[in-house]
């Protein structure tokens, strides 16, 4: 019964989501490949700090990241920058402080700044709240069974505009694949928009991938030690439950041996 | 406590001796562990230590997370990501927090359904099935308002659908919505108290699950056959039954280090599967969401709350009758919770007298199409209200109150059951040599003697 009722759980469950997306419409998301997919994949450190170069450069002039902190630029498991570079990082920053009430150049204790332009919404998690895609019937489920993420929706928002625009109320919107659909923001990639130290390609596919990449780590910056958790206690789990499995047989033993008539022991 | 003869607690040292003369706890601790409980029991009875296991982890995680969060509209989400972020293992335990609500959803409605086709729930066991389901109630205000403290899209928009069902409540709906929410409309008021009660509830789940257990250990445990144990003497007893210690405490702890296991696989390596993407945006009360959808534990109730409009002929038969009072609305809300209250009176409801669903052949089929119906209204809860699904949520919501006001009561007239084995012994005499036949073909490793 236990069978039973886990199957038709699972069943449920995909039926759920399945027919969920399929009902959803919205647009075309291309399944990227991201280092940190699966329950081993990790973040590609060179990746993200290129990513965070695209931010700076591109994202950054109308969109922010204010749940996210300069200094965990240096941690491990994100873009790993040396200190002094997060330093350096942290001036090219300007800051709102209550306590002078003014702006100052920021510290790598500061924040990211919040967004500059007014409808542009932050990008601190829109990894994760993307992650059911564009569309009003996005589930978290869509992860399990489309096998991807916000991640790939980010990458497929950059590189899905068709150029073709229209107006509305006076505001101008892009026709975009992704999205499925016409939306307010203007395309920012047009291919070496940025040029990497590492000499990485700087075609818009790779850059989007990149941005997205980062952002992804800005959504889920303990991602790399929740993984490393989650194995830890898998593993430890199954052998706990292989010994409790041992003892219990062990256990019963001489009970099952007197129920089938058998001397015990 | 229990009505089974078996051995009782002897105080041995002269502490023991001294303590239980003054506060008899040690003695309720050993009478409450070595509980005779029948040989018998299957893998489905292993679900209320998983529970318990859920409640205390629930418990455990929520004092921390507790200690970093903050229950105003302008920092509650910001101090979720405080918590995903700066706190020491703070992710880790967030996400054990989010998905142990899922895990304890799947184990109680596990325990329910077991109840139901075992027949856990009739006499002499009402009481522990009716304490039951008030902790299983409470379990769902407790983790609807556990949803809303993020402070995200989902919660914003979730609680105003969800509150605005007592709005649906005649004469006094508007002024209940409004005293429930403290304000005219969801906002800092709501979130305050909402944070309260999340905080409180679980203790009170606490209580009552020590009630639920002293329950069932004064009837004694059902079993897969639904025979009670004899308990003419204590030689006889102890055939049909074991020591929980240690016999089912290790069992159960095997079976809960592979639901761990599983647990946490979920946890660390999908955390956000089972949620919606959009409580990750902050909650904004001018941007609504397209579609409003609850935690997938609620789908099935939610799908029957939605079932009932309109258009349904019941419905406008009620609404003409009542001259209005019970409009769509207010039916559609009266059937969601009604939908719990008929599976609260199944000890009523069942006319057999045969206890497990095993020896009668006409239930099982009904009962497996519950089983089936609950999913069916769980995947129809997540679908838009149009085209086909309305219709296939009227169905299977209809089918949900058929099988307890006229099933239940018809199929103990119609029904002939099979026999029943005379004692629990039996029972497991037969499985434990039906399992020898099973060993035979693919020995199993034992460990050494």
């Amino acid at each position: 019964m236990f069978k039973k009722l886990t199957l038709s759980i699972a069943t449920a469950l995909g039926l759920t989501a399945g027919a969920a997306f399929a009902a959803g419409g919205g647009g075309e998301v291309t399944d990227y490949d991201f280092s940190f997919e699966g329950p081993f994949g990790t973040y590609d450190q060179m990746q993200l700090q290129r990513g965070l170069q695209v931010y700076t450069e591109i994202c950054s002039a109308c969109h922010g990241l204010k749940f996210v902190s300069i200094r965990t630029l240096g941690d491990e498991g994100g873009p790993d920058l040396p200190d002094d570079q997060v330093e350096a990082y942290a001036e090219f920053w300007e800051v709102f402080d209550p306590a002078i009430d003014d702006f100052r150049v920021a510290t790598p204790n500061d924040k990211f700044p919040e967004s500059g332009l007014e409808n542009a919404p932050d990008l601190s998690l829109m990894a994760k709240a993307r992650a059911g895609f564009h569309g009003p019937y996005g589930s978290g489920l869509n992860q399990l069974f489309k096998g991807m993420g916000g991640a790939e929706y980010i990458a497929s928002l950059l590189t899905g505009y068709t150029g073709s625009e229209k107006e509305e109320a006076g505001v101008i919107l892009y026709e975009n694949t992704a999205y499925g659909g016409y939306l307010a923001m203007a395309p920012v990639l047009y291919g070496d928009d940025v040029e990497y130290a590492d000499g990485s390609p700087t075609d818009i596919e790779s850059v989007a991938q990149d941005v997205a990449a980062f952002l992804m780590w800005t959504a889920e910056p303990k991602m790399m030690a929740r993984k490393q958790t989650g194995f830890i206690a898998v593993m430890f789990l199954t052998v706990l439950s292989v010994l409790l499995y041992l003892t219990n047989k062990r256990l019963w033993a001489p009970i099952k041996a007197r129920a089938k008539g058998e001397p015990a022991e | 406590m229990s009505g089974i003869p078996h051995d009782h607690y002897e105080p041995k040292s002269g502490f023991e001796k001294w303590m239980n003369r003054r506060l008899p706890v040690i003695g309720l601790m050993y009478d409450t562990i070595m509980i005779p409980t029948p040989k018998n029991l299957n893998w489905m009875w292993i679900w209320g230590i998983v529970l318990t296991f859920c409640l205390a982890l629930q418990i455990i995680t929520g004092v921390v997370l507790v200690m970093h969060y903050t229950p105003h509209v302008d920092m509650a989400f910001a101090s979720v990501e405080h918590i995903m972020r700066d706190v020491r293992g703070g992710a880790m335990l967030r996400y054990l927090h989010q998905n142990g609500a899922s895990l304890f959803f799947v184990a109680v409605y596990a325990h329910i359904f077991r109840g139901l086709y075992y027949g856990s729930y009739k006499a002499p066991r009402e009481v522990t099935w009716i304490i039951g389901m008030l902790i299983y109630l409470l379990m769902m205000g407790t983790a609807f308002m556990g949803y809303v403290l993020p402070w995200g899209q989902m919660s914003f928009h979730g609680t105003a659908v969800i509150t605005g069902l007592f709005g649906a409540v005649p004469f006094v709906g508007e002024a209940l919505q409004t005293w429930l929410l403290g304000a005219s409309a969801v906002g800092q008021p709501a979130l305050n108290r909402f944070f309260s009660l999340h905080y409180l509830l679980p203790f009170v789940m606490a209580g009552l699950v020590i009630v639920h257990i002293w329950a069932f250990h004064t009837t004694g445990n059902n079993n897969p056959t639904g025979v009670e144990v004899r308990r003419t003497s204590k030689e006889e007893a102890e055939r049909d039954t074991l020591p929980f210690w240690p016999y089912f405490v290790i069992k159960d702890l095997f079976a809960l280090g592979i639901i761990m296991a599983v647990f946490f696989a979920i946890v660390g390596f999908m955390p956000n599967y089972l949620g919606h993407p959009d409580n990750y945006i902050e909650a904004n009360p001018l941007a609504t969401p397209a579609h409003i959808v609850p935690e997938w534990y609620f789908l099935p109730f939610y799908a029957i709350l939605r079932a009932f409009d309109g258009e349904v002929w019941l419905v406008i038969a009620v609404d003409f009758i009542t001259a209005g009072i019970v409009d769509a609305k207010f039916f559609g809300v009266l059937a969601m919770f009604g939908a719990i209250v008929v599976m609260a009176l199944a000890p009523w409801l069942d006319t057999s007298s045969v206890r497990s669903g095993r020896y009668r052949p006409m239930f099982k089929i009904w009962f497996w199409v519950l089983v089936v119906d609950f999913f069916i209204l769980m995947w129809v809860g997540a679908m838009p209200a149009e085209g086909i699904y309305p219709y296939i949520a009227l169905v299977a919501s209809t089918y949900w109150f058929a099988y307890f006001l006229v099933i239940l009561p018809l199929l103990g007239v119609i029904e002939k059951p099979l026999p029943q084995p005379a004692t629990i012994e039996d029972d497991f005499n037969a499985k434990v040599a039906k399992s020898k036949g099973g060993k035979a073909a693919a020995p199993v490793a034992t460990p050494a003697e």
